[in-house]
């Protein structure tokens, strides 16, 4: 059982959602990472997404690609990363997983990745580009390790291939909920919450739906029907502020948007 | 069982797999988003195959459309001038649009409307793939969106004008290094959204699965004409088969009529750039590491953590840090050679075809051209060499006369 099995085994027991924001490791350094991540702990996330940088991700809207840049350009680097979260995760009651492109994880090697994540308190990966066919190497060491691989489910997913990629991804199901790139949207899909709740209905394990997701109404309207939500580039627009403004004043806006929608996830 | 239209044969064919696998390389990684529309081209393109009427489509489209056949032309003057083997080229410049890229857009445009997608999208690096794109939607009355970096309209202008003047709408990309690379990028970034109403007509043997080998099949025309012309007019196989590699959809469409001839030297040539230092070149085979980009697991410059590495070429077709699937399967196994030329070798190919033939080549071509040079001055009188002539050069005009006044 990862710790993210047990996150969400004990909010069940609560009868609570949780709240998952992303955060792009390096951005604009490490240190301030590592500073927002305790942040995030205290404010009452239940776990958060670490995005290790990578150079091409076609799944990312502006905002998260530019943060990636940013972090490449400090030449943040994943032993840097990892040496990072080693010495924060310990601090942390929420768990990270980590957001990272396979083409990182391929040249890392399969079993060290996992190895050094884990080593580094990391509990589990989202590999968005890599889909249930190819997924198989890696499943199998993370199944070994106990470290948890999220697989997602697109809007575009026909059913039957939702259920089979349900049954093979551990930790929680990610639902991405609309067919496009990450980006905070106005509205979301009409559709979501029943394709949401006729997934929940045919698998134990825990839904979280993220992209998109942005506005304390999102949160009220989502909460009801999945376990988790996750909010990324509305924290990381707020994150691009820290080059400019005082830090702890970065940290204190980000903390107050996130009582914001943990606010709206209680209600 | 193979899934393609031609069946390459021999000890290397019966490529790709049903996952897209030449050997361990290719597949499909992809967020699960896309997953739906490779599933339904992979379909379309199985259903296509079958369908005579496609076959007569496409055909009829090459004949009058492009102007296909292409030509199998012997370079009498350069040949004498390097003192060895006979280069004949294959006269991919003279196809409608001046290069091989319109064999695979019409293709794909055909497969656009059977799939019932309104709009097409693409990326372009020299210019070529996206006028051939522009082309083919103009052709059909399809609307059409081309990716392009900012370095590239900057450096392909006349392409810019000649897509827009087809009615296509070109966004210059300026993320990243702003070339082919972030184009894709910008592409794939696009069919995210789009992906149910769009189709995206990916112009080389990359990506994921089933594009590389649907561009291979496409391009296939060019190998199989000229392996046809040369038993016709020589009434023998070449001895050698020469083609420049970006991401490779002319070599592999050349050298997949080949494949099965053992006798036959296939040589791939990347752009080698200023320099062998990384940054300096785009040559993934012979200076890269299997990796993952676009979609595909594949040779790739790259760093040690798995980033994508900077990349040169003078040429803007050459210059992406990744190539297609089937060239690293075609590396390991031995069956291709793959060789850098650099810039500098390419512009004197360029001069010395220019003067002896009277025949302007893309920057792309005149990496492959290099090297039949160098070639043909080693190997006998009576060898044949058979160059992909793949594209001309009237786009290079003027970043020719912009290198010649800051560097030469």
């Amino acid at each position: 059982m990862s710790a993210i099995d047990r996150l969400f085994e004990t909010l069940r027991a609560e009868k609570r959602k949780a709240l998952m924001p992303f955060i792009t490791a390096g951005d604009p350094d490490l240190d301030f990472t590592a500073d927002l991540l305790k942040q995030l702990d205290a404010c009452g996330c239940s776990l958060c997404e670490l995005g290790i940088p990578y150079s091409d991700p076609i799944a990312d809207g502006p905002v998260i690609q530019a943060s990636y840049t940013r972090a490449l350009d400090r030449k943040t680097h994943l032993a840097d990363i990892f040496e990072m979260t080693r010495r924060i995760a310990p601090t942390l009651s929420m768990p990270i997983v980590s957001m990272v492109s396979y083409a990182i994880v391929f040249r890392r090697g399969i079993a060290s990745f996992v190895a050094e994540a884990q080593a580094a308190g990391i509990a589990g990966a989202i590999v968005p580009d890599l889909p249930v066919e190819e997924a198989e190497p890696l499943a199998e060491v993370c199944r070994r390790e106990d470290f948890s691989l999220i697989q997602l489910v697109a809007p575009t997913t026909p059913r039957e291939r939702a259920i089979r990629i349900a049954e093979s991804s551990t930790g929680f199901l990610y639902y991405v909920s609309v067919a496009g790139i990450t980006g905070e949207r106005t509205r979301l899909p009409a559709d979501l919450a029943e394709n949401v709740a006729w997934l929940r209905a045919r698998t134990s394990l825990p839904i979280c739906i993220g992209f998109g997701i942005s506005q304390p109404e999102h949160v009220r309207q989502l909460a009801p029907v999945a376990d988790g939500l996750i909010v990324g580039s509305a924290i990381v627009r707020r994150i691009a502020q820290a080059d400019r403004q005082p830090r702890d004043q970065v940290l204190a806006q980000i903390a107050d948007y996130i009582r914001q929608l943990l606010g709206a996830l209680e209600s | 069982m193979t899934e393609s239209m031609t069946h390459p044969g021999g000890q290397t064919g019966q490529v790709p797999d049903a996952l897209g696998r030449f050997g361990p390389f290719g597949g499909r990684y992809v967020p699960e988003t896309l997953v739906a529309a490779l599933d339904q081209l992979q379909a379309e393109y199985r259903s296509a195959v079958e369908d005579p009427l496609f076959h007569a489509t496409l055909d009829e489209l090459l004949r009058d459309f492009v102007g296909r056949p292409s030509p199998l032309y012997h370079a009498k003057r350069l040949s004498e001038h390097c003192g060895g083997a006979q280069i004949w080229l294959k006269r991919e410049d003279v196809n409608h649009t001046g290069a091989h890229k319109i064999n695979n857009t019409l293709g794909q445009a055909l497969l656009t409307l059977r799939m019932g997608k309104q709009r097409v999208i693409a990326e372009t690096g020299a210019g070529q793939h996206g006028v051939a794109t522009a082309t083919a939607c103009a052709h059909f009355g399809l609307p059409c969106v081309v990716y392009m970096g900012e370095e590239d309209v900057r450096r392909q202008a006349p392409n810019v004008f000649n897509m827009k003047l087809m009615g296509a709408e070109v966004r210059p990309v300026t993320t990243g290094s702003r070339t082919l690379r972030d184009a894709i990028n910008e592409a794939m970034r696009d069919w995210m959204s789009s992906v149910e109403t769009t189709h995206y007509i990916l112009g080389s043997v990359v990506g994921p699965h089933p594009f590389p080998m649907i561009v291979r099949d496409f391009q296939a025309v060019i190998g199989r004409e000229a392996r046809q012309q040369c038993l016709a007019r020589l009434g023998r196989l070449p001895n050698s088969v020469v083609a420049c590699v970006g991401g490779g959809s002319n070599a592999a469409g050349m050298f997949s009529a080949f494949i099965a001839d053992g006798q036959v030297e296939l040589v791939g040539v990347e752009a080698g750039g200023r320099s062998a230092k990384p940054g300096d070149h785009s040559a993934s085979l012979t200076f890269g590491s299997p990796g993952v980009l676009h979609g595909s697991f594949s040779y790739v410059m790259q760093d040690e953590d798995g980033q994508t590495g900077q990349v040169h070429s003078l040429s803007a077709g050459l210059d992406y840090p990744g190539v297609g699937p089937e060239h690293s399967f075609w590396k390991d196994t031995g069956r291709v050679q793959y060789l850098p030329c650099g810039d500098e070798a390419a512009l004197e190919a360029f001069d010395l075809v220019a003067r002896n033939e009277g025949i302007l080549s893309a920057l792309e071509t005149a990496h492959a051209l290099a090297q039949a040079i160098q070639l043909a001055a080693s190997r006998p009188k009576d060898q044949i060499i058979l160059v992909c002539l793949s594209g001309r050069g009237d786009k290079d005009a003027a970043e020719i006369a912009r290198l010649r006044q800051t560097a030469m």
